[in-house]
């Protein structure tokens, strides 16, 4: 995963509630086998017609939100699907940082598993962000999001801000635990000897 | 020992290390796997040189792009056929137990899981797929992960977690009439809203749940998800080791006496503390039906289309307008009036052979409406065989639905099975979602009485007045 430290860029503002993985990348793209080449399905059916011509006004088809770096929404950001393919395409797409009043739960760990930012402020602070004409400058040491004319800091747990950080690989360091898994599985062949599947 | 929740007690049963940054490795019983959010994770596996942990410890089996009829002929879709081909291959090289395609005991995760004993009281069950929270209808911390953490459980049989708030909801009262397990899911998110479980692990108690079937636990914690939460429970009983008893993948003789044992122990104490309550009051419980683009915007059959103006704040309105815009509604509309082209029986929410007997029931001896299409779609190849042993394929075929092979099917349609636009539904799925089923298509949330009720009127009608034959 690549680390996560200041990030420069134009936010495009979708200032509305519940947008859910389905509207993300919608289900005619999660056949895929990999994770990259999603951003050009990015929030299709919003962003394309039925022909597949781009709809004009919606926001990441304008200037200068086509380059968007951050996106700014409302509460409940990712509800929805688990697809990791939501994070993968606004990645591919450009969109590192998301920040919104509040976030589903699935889609807020799947950020973090790739290198993305869910920043949580309160939805007057967003709008204000959005009433900003040029890019954010969102800092993760300081933890600030801000702009020309206003700045916001915001809170973050420790463990998520210092593995965005580093760019840390999640397994790696569960692997580090390795013995206490070991552990944990021979005391529970014994308490629970049930759980065991065809014997093992 | 502090008394503790039904969660607290599977925490601190799989907690395998607290690390110095504060977060908790916990371990993973189970691991159900299908082709949609695999075929990544396998690929990191192998890129990174990691092996499976525990491939014993998996069920893998194909359902969210398989077709739904003619799979014997093959699968035309060819990106489909890749991915179901992908998991076929990875699922080899891995040793990880897999489900054929053509096996009976093929169908959804969530109706394959617990069909098969491989779900058990007490455990955790992850899937790639938000709607493993109906695992919780067992007793178990079921709850859906990422593609990556998909990897991290096939690599380490563990994943970090943090440890979620308790809600306990509180359903008073016995469900009326007419109204099942979907209702109860329904109108509790239709008050808290689809965010308002968020960090949240709710469980489900009151005497309506106690006297739930397991096929309805499960249509409950199926939509814990659609409430926002991580997981929903409902604390395992007589109900849940009868069902259980004699799976095949369930514990038999002396290790099932041992298991039983240890399930009744699982409850949450009397003493425990919620972080949160939810009362959900049953006495005037009617058939749901969502009017909406998300489950929260949900009212009674008897009710009406809302209207925007009366909105609490002017967000909220703009947010009812572009629903009421997208579902093509007019506010004041009656429920009862509204007319539908589409109507879908299945799905994990309602796919199990309760639901299909439920839906049977209100179309045996009638006709489906002429303009509907109406799918029944059974959720696993052995809720199926059950149905047409019971004879309810042959009353769905004379009512003029099409009967089908078992899969996710319509309620997401990433097969074939997909509404044009503008075409309404009445659904027994999950999501309302703008384009859920189908680029432009219009959802109804609904149980599968009223789903049936509705292909037979042509427009949604209260199931309650109908005669069940």
């Amino acid at each position: 995963m690549n680390p996560f430290t200041t990030l420069t860029g134009i936010a495009a503002p979708l200032l509305r509630a519940n947008v859910d993985t389905d509207l993300i990348i919608p289900k005619q793209f999660l056949t895929t086998l990999v994770r990259s080449g999603l951003g050009r399905h990015l929030f299709d059916e919003l962003r394309h017609d039925l022909e597949g011509r781009e709809v004009p006004d919606f926001i990441l088809n304008r200037e200068p939100y086509r380059k968007a770096a951050i996106l700014l929404s409302g509460p409940n950001f990712g509800c929805g699907s688990s697809r990791e393919h939501a994070p993968w395409a606004l990645l591919d797409f450009g969109i590192r940082c998301v920040v919104a009043p509040s976030f589903a739960d699935i889609f807020f760990n799947n950020c973090f598993s790739n290198g993305v930012l869910p920043v949580v402020l309160p939805a007057e602070s967003i709008a204000r962000l959005a009433a900003e004409a040029g890019p954010l400058i969102v800092d993760l040491p300081t933890q600030t999001v801000s702009g020309a004319h206003c700045g916001f800091r915001f809170e973050i747990e420790a463990a998520r801000k210092a593995a965005l950080l580093e760019g840390m690989d999640e397994i790696k360091r569960s692997e580090a635990n390795l013995a206490d898994i070991e552990a944990y599985e021979t005391r529970r062949r014994v308490e629970a000897p049930w759980l065991a599947i065809g014997g093992r | 020992m502090s008394p503790r929740t039904l969660y607290d007690k599977i925490w601190d049963e799989h907690l395998v290390a607290t690390r110095a940054d504060g977060t908790s490795l916990i371990y993973i019983d189970r691991h159900l796997v299908h082709e949609v959010t695999s075929p990544q994770a396998f690929e990191g596996l192998v890129l990174a040189g990691r092996a499976l942990r525990r491939p014993d410890n998996i069920l893998s089996v194909a359902d969210h792009n398989v077709p739904t009829v003619d799979r014997e002929k093959g699968i035309a879709d060819e990106t489909c056929r890749l991915q179901i081909e992908a998991l076929e291959t990875n699922v080899k090289a891995h040793g990880v137990p897999y489900i054929p395609l053509l096996d009976d005991r093929q169908g959804i995760v969530h109706v394959v899981g617990p069909e098969q004993g491989f779900t058990l009281p007490g455990t955790t069950v992850v899937c790639g797929d938000s709607h493993t929270s109906t695992h919780g209808a067992f007793g178990a911390l079921a709850f859906g992960i990422g593609t990556s953490e998909v990897e991290h459980v096939m690599a380490t049989q563990t994943l970090p977690q943090r440890r979620s708030k308790n809600l306990r909801v509180r359903f008073e009262g016995t469900l009326p009439p007419g109204t099942g397990a979907k209702d109860l899911a329904l109108r509790l998110i239709g008050q808290i809203g689809t965010a308002g479980g968020t960090g949240c692990v709710m469980e489900y108690t009151g005497p309506a749940v106690r006297g739930l079937s397991m096929e309805g636990r499960m249509t409950l914690c199926n939509m814990s998800i659609e409430g926002g939460a991580r997981a929903g429970l409902v604390a395992p009983d007589d109900t849940t080791f009868a069902y259980v008893a004699g799976r095949p993948l369930a514990p038999k003789g002396a290790l099932w006496d041992a298991a039983v044992a240890h399930w009744r122990t699982l409850a949450s104490d009397p003493e425990a503390t919620f972080d949160q309550e939810v009362v959900v009051e049953l006495r005037d419980l009617a058939p749901q039906v969502t009017w909406g683009t998300s489950p929260q915007w949900v009212t009674d059959i008897t009710g009406r289309v809302p209207d925007p103006a009366q909105a609490r704040n002017a967000e909220e309105r703009d947010a009812i307008l572009r629903a009421l815009e997208y579902m093509g509604l007019e506010p004041g509309t009656p429920m009862e009036a509204i007319g539908i082209q589409a109507v879908f029986i299945g799905s994990c929410t309602n796919g199990r052979i309760e639901d299909l007997r439920e839906a049977a029931l209100v179309a045996r001896g009638r006709k489906v409406a002429q303009g509907v299409r109406a799918l029944v779609v059974p959720g696993s190849g052995l809720v199926k065989r059950q149905a047409e042993a019971e004879g309810l394929d042959r009353i769905f075929l004379e009512a003029g639905f099409e009967w089908r092979q078992p899969g996710c099917s319509m309620c997401l349609g990433m097969n074939e099975d997909r509404l044009e636009a503008g075409v309404r539904c009445a659904s027994t799925s999950n999501r309302n979602f703008e384009g859920r089923q189908g680029r432009g298509s219009r959802t109804h949330l609904v149980n599968p009485a009223m789903a049936a009720a509705a292909a037979v009127a042509g427009h949604f009608t209260d199931v309650r007045r109908m005669e069940l034959r």
